[in-house]
């Protein structure tokens, strides 16, 4: 059993293996850096990226409560996770299976070869737990990111719908906090809670790269020299669809900015839009 | 007497009709009893190809259960159906361009409802290898070629799990696919195995071989019989 | 032209929801707010009215529920605080759970290049 005080348990989802593994690089060494090393889950499931929200689909359900049930198993109540879409599954699939005790009973029914899921689990965001870290996060800080003009972007699925957000739904200020204490300039961007068209990537990449554009052209217009985020699609989204864009900003997950600033290096390596040259100063 | 012969009968319903079959026998043995011919879904009978997956619920049981019936005995009371083909499709791919140390989503690439995946564990349920079907899946959409191709190593490609799955998932095909995958671009190169290749080609078993081509079928048996094994290690 | 009227349609969309779609006053706040909002031929408001007219034919006609992404907005900012995300859903779900799928799954010559859990929503969003 993991002891909270020594780390946290960690779920981190499909894309963190493969297409963010700069997310997952980054965090963990962050984390490291702040003395509780993510422990990932002896086992895990797919969350299933976007939440089913039919009032009869307890199916869709599934994948979440069996990862909760692992959590369980591995004797812990927190688990946190680093992925956006996959914070906001676990998290409203677990509040559903918290607030609706017959429908709890039938998934565990359902999952009849496996013990009972109690529902004591709790689903944090890596964001939560920085907010909660800020004094550790301001000591470890050797290179500040003096100079650095960064516009954050929250996407949809920290924030939305109200009973998950981790922050203010409308006017969120956890990213801004942080890369304060890093020493960065930050500007509040009004497109930085707008959508990035999300799944629509897969077949409909003229609806991203619309949303991309505006997104990026504000960033462009408010001197932004990077894009600070999260979530791994909309990073892709972000990265991957200004190919079509006049403008080409580099868009980094903030634990990237963190690590860069505790002195370390740690992702950069599957970006499409190279941020080196943006972050040249803070290099070695 | 009768009486005794009696009691080691017992009744299963074959498609809805019932037979009185000795007990003891295999699925595939008491279908034969009752007067079926096998002339598919049946291959080698050694629970090795795969091809007699059958489905079956006992009385008073509200699961339907797969198994292969050459390897399950009959219980009393079982409703049996033989599902000798699985008509799932099979992607066509060229090896070498399908190289995981390069590609990220070689197997999400080919069989895209991987991500359809509920984790509802259904086709581990099915299975009758007792494979961990589900965490290979999900171990797919991960990326993880090792370790699809290591959980499903004991696959024999019946196809129960693909018919059962609410996603249509074609996890023995998929399987296979890691398999070779594996086999081809992450196990290490074996220098035995050259050697051999060599050695065949210079024709080390040339000689033995149109020897037995010269046999009678009772010199054959004979042969066979007291064939020597390799020792181990 | 004639609207064929679906009576039951209200009814399944309230039941999948469990949203009152009569609760909407036309406000047009979700429309106002909707990123997706000029991609759509009809604005999520005027879906809400063709419910409530049964107009089942005519929403499957639209774009409307398949542009929206369930990125939350209308849900929060809905002065009825009706959860529209839900409604889209169950207005799609009703043609998904015919065993319809609006994406091509073989079709996709992309998948390589995306990350795993856009592939994951889009089927969950867009296969029956
Ligand atoms: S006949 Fe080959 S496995 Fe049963």
């Amino acid at each position: 059993m993991i002891q909270m005080e020594d780390g946290y348990l960690y779920y981190p989802g499909c894309t963190l293996k493969t297409k963010a593994s700069d997310y997952e690089e980054s965090s963990k060494k962050v984390m490291e850096a702040l003395g509780k090393p993510l422990v990932e889950m002896d086992n895990w499931y797919c969350c299933g990226a976007v939440q089913s929200l039919a009032t009869d689909d307890i199916m869709h359900q599934i994948a979440a409560v069996r990862t909760m049930l692992c959590a369980q198993e591995q004797g812990e109540r927190e688990l946190v996770t680093l992925c956006d879409m996959c914070y906001n599954v676990l998290k409203q699939a677990n509040k559903r299976m918290k607030e609706k005790p017959d429908e709890l009973e039938t998934m565990n029914e359902f999952l009849d070869e496996d013990p009972d899921y109690e529902g004591q689990v709790e689903v944090h965001h890596i964001f939560e737990l920085f907010r909660d870290m800020k004094d550790e996060i301001k000591k470890l800080v050797k290179k500040p990111l003096d100079g650095l003009n960064v516009v954050t972007y929250y996407g949809c699925m920290l924030l939305r719908p109200n009973h998950v957000s981790i922050d203010n739904t409308e006017d969120p200020m956890i990213m801004e906090d942080i890369l304060e204490l890093l020493g960065a300039n930050t500007i509040v961007n009004p497109k930085r809670t707008e959508c990035c068209g999300s799944y629509h990537t897969v077949n409909r990449g003229d609806i991203v790269e619309n949303r991309v554009e505006e997104i990026v052209a504000r960033a462009a217009e408010d001197g932004a020299d990077v894009i600070a985020l999260s979530c791994p699609l909309c990073q892709f989204n972000l990265d991957y669809h200004q190919r079509v864009s006049d403008h080409k900003i580099p868009v980094l997950y903030l634990t990237e900015l963190m690590a860069l600033s505790f002195g370390m290096e740690a992702g950069l390596k599957k970006h499409k839009i190279n941020p080196r040259g943006a972050l040249k100063d803070f290099l070695e | 007497m009768a009486d005794q012969e009696e009691q080691n009968m017992i009744d299963i319903y074959v498609m809805g009709r019932r037979y009185r079959v000795p007990e003891g026998l295999t699925i595939m043995t008491a279908l034969e009893y009752a007067g079926y011919k096998y002339v598919r879904g049946c291959g080698c009978r050694g629970g090795f190809c795969g091809a007699c997956s059958t489905v079956y619920r006992k009385e008073d049981d509200y699961k339907l259960k797969m198994d292969l019936a050459c390897q399950t005995a009959v219980e009393d009371g079982m409703f049996l159906v033989q599902l000798p083909f699985v008509p799932a499709l099979r992607e066509a791919y060229e090896i070498e361009d399908v190289d995981p140390g390069e590609k990220d989503n070689v197997l999400l690439d080919l069989y895209p409802e991987i991500a359809r995946c509920v984790s509802c564990n259904t086709c581990s349920k099915a299975c009758p290898q007792d494979i961990e079907v589900m965490d290979y899946v999900q171990a797919a959409l991960r990326g993880d070629v090792e370790r699809t191709a290591k959980l499903s190593f004991d696959c024999l490609h019946c196809g129960l799990c693909s018919i059962r799955c609410p996603a249509d998932i074609k996890h023995y095909h998929l399987a296979q696919l890691a398999r070779r995958l594996k086999g081809r671009y992450l196990d290490l190169d074996s220098s035995e195995l050259e050697k051999r290749i060599k050695e065949l080609e210079e024709g080390i078993y040339t000689e033995e071989y149109e020897e037995m081509l010269k046999m009678t079928i009772d010199e054959l048996k004979k042969c066979y019989e007291e064939r020597k094994f390799e020792e181990e290690g | 032209m004639k609207v064929k009227r679906d009576l039951e349609f209200l009814e399944k969309v309230e039941e999948l929801s469990g949203e009152s779609v009569n609760a909407c006053i036309r406000c047009g706040t979700c429309s106002a707010g909707c990123p997706f909002v000029e991609e759509m031929d009809v604005l999520p408001e005027r879906i809400f009215k063709r419910i409530v007219l049964g107009d089942r034919e005519g929403i499957m006609k639209n774009n409307t529920m398949w542009i929206c992404a369930a990125c939350f907005t209308c849900s929060v900012r809905c002065p009825r605080d009706i959860d529209i995300a839900k409604i889209m859903e169950a207005v799609r779900l009703t043609l998904l759970r015919e065993d319809i799928d609006m994406v091509d799954l073989d079709g996709l010559d992309n998948i390589e290049e995306l990350p795993q859990l856009a592939v994951v929503g889009c089927f969950r969003k867009e296969t029956g």
